[in-house]
């Protein structure tokens, strides 16, 4: 008796330790951002590219308090509701205190500094493309924005994905860093791969989610619904997307549509972020849309 | 007979709609302002035809335009908006109600238009390049109040 006890015991230890090794958070190595210097100008395309502030800013944040990254924010899913944290230069309810490698963590791992997993709400399986050089210059150049002291709300989301440790095993099943268009890419449609799927995240709204929330990255950019909301994301495939790519640049660059008229909710602030990158960058992510794959 | 009968049901089907469609609060109003908003985005698209490449830019023609937009831009159209003239009260509009409520900076982002509307007029003359450089400053006013004062398309 005393030995099917012992069994069970090193069995059930040998499973908790199995367990802790598939779900355990990832970080990067320590020296993995060793030899890279930081450009706060590039910090700053990165920073837009990124759109950082369209979730990070105040809900009604205009002009130049679309810095001020307070938080606050709240995205609704069948999850349960999220609430953007302050990421502003606070020391203590920001990340003032954070180095680029607590940057990297968090944007290509999803791991927070004190080793917990962040929800995929924060778009890390996208950021989990972003180069290593991009992030160092993007911690530079957010030490350069204010400290806000806003306190951080807690995310609402129930049981059981109020268990953090269960990302481990989403990230197993979907945290991953390869392209989704391959083949042979010019440069400017190599450059618009980098800010679609990387730095712009874009298919986190524009790609639809299975029943885990992964985005189907065999319907990718084929448009989706708008959680809790009205309407949908628009399907960017050659296959609705029929704009020029005059049509796209003009749009991401001056939030006008073909018709003239305004762009409208979500991408509104999107459009006001990139506002400010170099003019290469929107006619490379024109590029890249005409080789997604068709979607219906 | 059948033909005067005939003739009095299709009167009274006129009179009948034209009452209905002046039932509608606010439909003169909101056709009008539809139209001028209409009209600065013909202009709008003349410009922006240059500036995406898809027309040959012609000096004269993007003057005009750029005349127009701002012509349009500076109208005294406040007897357009009669408070209440929402999307509640008439679905043929988008506008909301914060237009009129206490703290609405509706008039700001008009004057941003007609800011943005003469920075084009100055530019859209003289070369594409000041064309070009103009027209973000007009889609910023444009998004800028739509999106604060009128409900989303969906």
């Amino acid at each position: 008796m005393g030995r099917i006890l012992l069994s069970l015991t090193a069995f059930a230890v040998a499973g908790t330790a199995a367990a802790w090794l598939v779900l355990r958070p990832l970080p990067l190595p320590e020296d993995a951002l060793a030899g890279l210097d930081a450009d706060v100008a590039r910090g700053e395309q990165v920073f837009r590219a990124g759109g950082c502030a369209a979730c990070h800013s105040a809900e009604t944040a205009e002009g130049a308090d679309r810095l001020v990254l307070r938080g606050g924010k709240r995205f609704s899913s069948p999850f349960g509701t999220f609430v953007a944290p302050n990421i502003s230069n606070d020391p203590v309810t920001g990340i003032g205190t954070w180095t680029a490698l607590d940057l990297a963590n968090a944007m290509l791992r999803g791991v927070s500094p004190d080793g917990r997993h962040y929800y995929p709400v924060f778009p890390y399986a996208s950021y989990a493309r972003v180069t290593l050089q991009d992030i160092v210059d993007l911690r530079a150049f957010l030490a350069t924005l204010p400290a806000d002291p806003s306190p951080n709300a807690p995310h609402e989301v129930g049981f059981p994905y109020n268990i953090r440790l269960g990302l481990g095993l989403w990230k197993r099943l979907y945290l991953d860093d390869r392209w989704v268009v391959t083949g042979d890419l010019s440069e400017a449609e190599t450059r618009g791969r980098y800010l679609v799927e990387a730095l712009g995240h874009c298919g986190e709204c524009h790609t639809p989610r299975g029943a885990l929330g992964a985005m189907d990255l065999s319907r990718w950019l084929a448009g989706a619904p708008v959680p809790a909301g009205k309407g949908r994301f628009p399907n960017l495939t050659p296959s609705k997307l029929t704009w020029s790519e005059a049509d796209i640049v003009a749009f991401l660059t001056t939030g006008l549509t073909p018709d003239y008229d305004s762009v409208g909710g979500a991408m509104a602030e999107v459009v006001e972020g990139l506002s400010g990158l170099v003019p290469a960058d929107p006619a490379a992510i024109a590029a890249y849309l005409k080789r997604v794959a068709p979607a219906e | 007979m059948k033909t005067f009968l005939l003739t009095i049901t299709a009167a009274t089907t006129l009179i009948t709609g034209a009452a209905v469609a002046q039932d509608a609060p606010f439909a003169r109003e909101i056709k009008v302002r539809q139209g001028i908003m209409g009209y600065r985005t013909m202009n709008l698209a003349i410009l922006g035809a240059m500036a995406k490449g898809e027309v040959e830019y012609n000096a004269e023609a993007a003057q005009k335009a750029a005349d127009n937009l701002l012509a349009a831009s500076t109208l005294d159209i406040s007897m357009l908006w009669p408070e209440g003239s929402d999307d509640f009260a008439n679905t043929d509009t988008r506008a909301l109600a914060k237009i009129w409520e206490a703290g609405s900076d509706v008039g700001d982002k008009a004057q941003a238009l007609v800011d943005a509307a003469t920075a084009m007029q100055s530019a859209a003359g003289v070369d594409l390049a000041g064309l070009q450089g103009a027209m973000k400053g007009v889609g910023d006013a444009c998004t800028g109040c739509h999106e604060a004062y009128r409900a989303s398309a969906n």
